[in-house]
């Protein structure tokens, strides 16, 4: 296969990379994100209407009459699927979701609770805790497990493309409002293990050139080891991709958010083990010394 | 790495064919339990409620510490010693006792053989922490104390609970406890938790007391409002007899006045009470009290002896029926707060399943579609293994009888895109070692061999991510986990025992042909 100069954009890519990352942070302390019940608390409902004529102003003006706090409701899949969320949470009352359905049905004709959620303040607090508590650890585990396989160098990289991939996925989570509940939690996670898992692929092999080749410098070996294992990385991608896409477009609207957190870490993680760890390796100048003198110790 | 021992390849096979075999027996009917397995489905799938309680355990330890004052009382004059000026305070006791005898009780309390103050050996803890000033000593539970008496008011709540879920039958009900102030309620099939609810939600606290002919509220009365909201009554503070002294509770109609009421019965030692308490009040009337609200007050007319009564008070038969139920099951011993709800209609949940399945079917054939273009034959191979890694996968949950989610699907399919990974790596790193090596049996053995450390550093830190989400994760995201990380152990079985016998065999057979990958 013929070469391709990754190494000669490095640089701006890096760049590139710097800005997103920059305006990530930005949107995320100046807009934030936008958190569904699971981590805010309140009530979610989702309703079927048994006609299409019940439209959305229709649904939100009746739920603006019950003086639940802030109301939002979208169309959720079908024309006559919406979800509907509201701060106020009263899962003490057993007659609350009861009294929603009967004011409801009375303005828009029959409805159907498909699903709700209630949660309370205090697991709403606890619940954000944990899945921040959740990230964190991955983070650390990660970075214990690069540390123990490799040079201080190599953890580096990996560490910095694996923020810079959940920094950017929660970025556009933030530039489109997109939810994060529970699921993308675990989303971010997985991403984790993928964009740490497509860097070690790529560091194997620079670790393996090192020791072959002494007098490459690191940035024609990064550039070297890149196109050794990249139709490895692109099939893998792949298939990846198509995974997620068909749970994306068929799996229903519940994993949409899920599916959706994915393919972003899937790309920007396959984009990161390349244009982010790689170059890190070339400005820390590592060289084959640098595995000698580890090993030898 | 090509060579597979003959027992060696039967055991896979042997492995392979019994764990498949639990995949296959989700959609087949076989009467022996051990065989017919299937795999349970979450409440986001079959639909149900999910509820977590929480126990308010304020009124728990005002009662706990009111009743160590009695014990205190008792226990110092027993001994001899005067203590004054009980006063309960911010949940600590505080007395005074007489000068003399200050080390007496600071010795009667720090005792390890203490009767007053029971000593923990193993938690190297008293019941109470105490401080003293002068006269004065200051008791509060230490934190021991504090567990043990959450945990044994959880122990009871999770009873209570337990009975009232029975009590309205639902389908295999899921009571656990969660932490030592939570209970997990999961009802599979409801999807309506409303009257669960409101049955969990009442503490079902029922006194008799006489309402007070004086119309103010002085010291031993207090003022309580009827259950409907439209009037109040001054109520005497003596218990005349409480829930706990009845046997049983039914709805029941009243022949006389048509009306749905609930009779009970009550034991020896309440008939007795309620025997003497009704002979001397005749003529006074009686309030029925179910957690500080009065469900009626009727007159008592004669003495009512034989220990069965009937409660009145404007009943539907449903009503009746839920208090009848709830005097059955017994009080709670502190109020539960449902801190968080979520419940999934069927429908919803057939939905969810359809959707999963689909998307689960479609990711499929496109990666295996993907993979045989990409690599024709070897591609084969490893949609081979691919496909016995599914079949593993699911018969290992199905075995386990893990609980399968809608993220735990998508586990699955995730699965499928991740697992070609390392047959991916393995064939790529074969096709280098090809291009300098004429002996295509020594080119894949290393292509194996080399390929190896960094398809276990790969899946290690997917495995890492899907173990710290099991233990942080909780429902459906723990299902997920769950997929995700046996996904992970099925994928590296497919490709080094299967994927890596039909290469071995292949290459075997065919090690002259050029061009083999």
């Amino acid at each position: 296969m013929k070469t391709i100069y990754f190494n000669k954009f490095y640089k701006s890519f890096n760049i590139l990379s710097g800005i997103l990352i920059i305006a990530s942070l930005v949107f995320l302390v100046f807009k934030g994100l936008n958190f569904g019940v699971d981590f805010k608390g309140g009530t979610l409902i989702e309703l079927r209407t048994d006609k299409s004529s019940a439209n959305i102003t229709k649904i939100r003006d009746s739920f603006n009459q019950m003086n639940l706090g802030d109301v939002s409701v979208k169309n959720f899949g079908n024309e006559t699927d919406f979800v509907v969320k509201f701060e106020k949470q009263n899962s003490n009352d057993p007659q609350f979701i009861e009294e929603i359905k009967t004011k409801l049905s009375n303005s828009i004709g029959s409805v159907d609770f498909r699903r709700v959620e209630n949660v309370g303040p205090k697991v709403s607090a606890e619940l954000l805790r944990s899945g921040v508590i959740a990230i964190a650890l991955s983070l650390a585990a990660m970075l214990l497990y690069i540390w123990i396989r490799f040079e201080w160098q190599f953890s580096l990289g990996a560490i910095l493309a694996l923020f810079h991939d959940v920094i950017i996925t929660l970025g556009v989570f933030s530039v489109f409002s997109l939810e994060i509940n529970l699921s993308i939690v675990a989303a971010v996670l997985t991403i984790v293990g993928y964009s740490m898992n497509d860097t070690v692929v790529i560091f194997d092999r620079v670790r393996e050139n090192l020791r072959k080749y002494a007098d490459v410098k690191i940035f024609e070996l990064t550039n070297i080891s890149i196109n050794e294992t990249l139709s490895r990385t692109i099939i893998t991608s792949v298939t990846t991709l198509l995974a997620l896409l068909s749970i994306f477009i068929f799996g229903g609207e519940i994993l949409k958010g899920f599916s959706l957190a994915m393919i972003l870490g899937v790309i920007f993680g396959t984009y990161s083990s390349i244009y982010i760890a790689n170059p890190v390796l070339v400005s820390l100048k590592v060289s084959q010394r640098t595995i000698v003198k580890e090993e030898k110790e | 790495m090509l060579y597979f021992s003959k027992l060696r390849v039967f055991s896979v096979l042997i492995f392979t064919l019994i764990i498949s075999y639990f995949t296959i027996s989700n959609f087949t009917k076989v009467d022996d339990e051990f065989f017919s397995k299937n795999i349970k489905l979450g409440l986001d799938l079959q639909g149900g409620s999910y509820l977590l309680l929480e126990i308010d355990n304020e009124p728990v330890i005002t009662q706990r510490l009111q009743s160590k004052v009695l014990e205190f009382k008792k226990f110092f004059k027993d001994k001899d010693i005067k203590v004054r000026n009980f006063v309960i305070e911010d949940k600590s006791i505080i007395f005074d006792v007489e000068n003399s005898k200050i080390e007496d009780v600071k010795s009667l309390l720090d005792d390890d053989k203490s009767e007053i103050n029971p000593y923990f050996q193993q938690y190297k803890s008293h019941q109470f922490n105490f401080e003293n000033m002068d006269t004065s000593f200051k008791l509060e539970f230490s934190d021991y104390g504090l567990v043990l008496l959450k945990n044994s008011s959880l122990d009871q709540a999770i009873e209570i609970v337990r009975r009232r879920v029975d009590e309205v039958g639902t389908n295999e009900p899921n009571i656990l406890k969660r932490g030592n102030d939570r209970i997990l309620v999961e009802l599979p099939g409801l999807d309506d938790p409303g009257r669960i609810k409101s049955l969990l939600g009442k503490t079902a606290n029922l006194t008799f007391q006489f309402i007070s002919s004086s119309s103010e509220e002085s010291f031993g009365t207090e003022k309580l409002s009827f259950e409907d909201g439209t009037s109040e009554a001054i109520v005497s503070k003596r218990i005349v007899l409480s829930g706990d002294n009845l046997m049983d509770a039914k709805p029941t109609m009243n022949n006389q006045t048509n009306e749905t009421v609930v009779s009970f019965s009550l034991d020896r030692v309440g008939a007795k009470k309620f025997g003497k308490a009704t002979s001397n009040g005749v003529g006074k009337r009686l309030a029925i009290v179910l957690d500080g609200k009065i469900i009626s007050a009727p007159e008592v007319r004669e003495p009512i002896i034989g220990g069965n009564g009937q409660i009145s008070g404007n009943f539907t038969f449903q009503t009746a029926t839920d208090l009848a139920l709830l005097l059955r099951s017994g009080a709670l011993p502190a109020p539960l707060n449902i801190i968080e709800e979520r419940t999934v209609g069927p429908d919803l949940g057939k939905d969810s399943i359809n959707a999963g399945i689909m998307s689960l079917i479609i990711g499929f054939i496109l990666v295996v579609a993907f993979m045989f273009y990409k690599y024709r034959f070897f591609g084969l191979i490893a949609n081979l293994a691919l496909i016995s890694n599914l079949f593993l996968l699911v018969g290992i949950l199905t075995l386990f009888e893990a609980t399968l989610t809608l993220p735990g699907i998508a586990g699955i399919i995730l699965t499928v895109g991740m697992a070609v990974d390392a047959n991916v790596l393995i064939f790529e790193r074969i096709k280098e070692e090809l291009k300098n090596e004429n002996n295509s049996i020594v080119a894949f053995d290393s292509g194996y061999t080399k390929s190896r450390t960094t398809i276990l550093d790969a899946n290690i830190t997917t495995l890492i991510a899907a173990v710290i989400l099991f233990f942080m994760g909780s429902g459906p995201i723990k299902g997920f986990s769950i997929t995700l990380g046996v996904g992970i152990l099925t994928t590296l079985f497919s490709v080094y025992f299967i994927a890596r016998l039909i290469t071995a065999y292949y290459v075997i057979k065919n090690k002259h042909k050029e061009k083999l990958i």
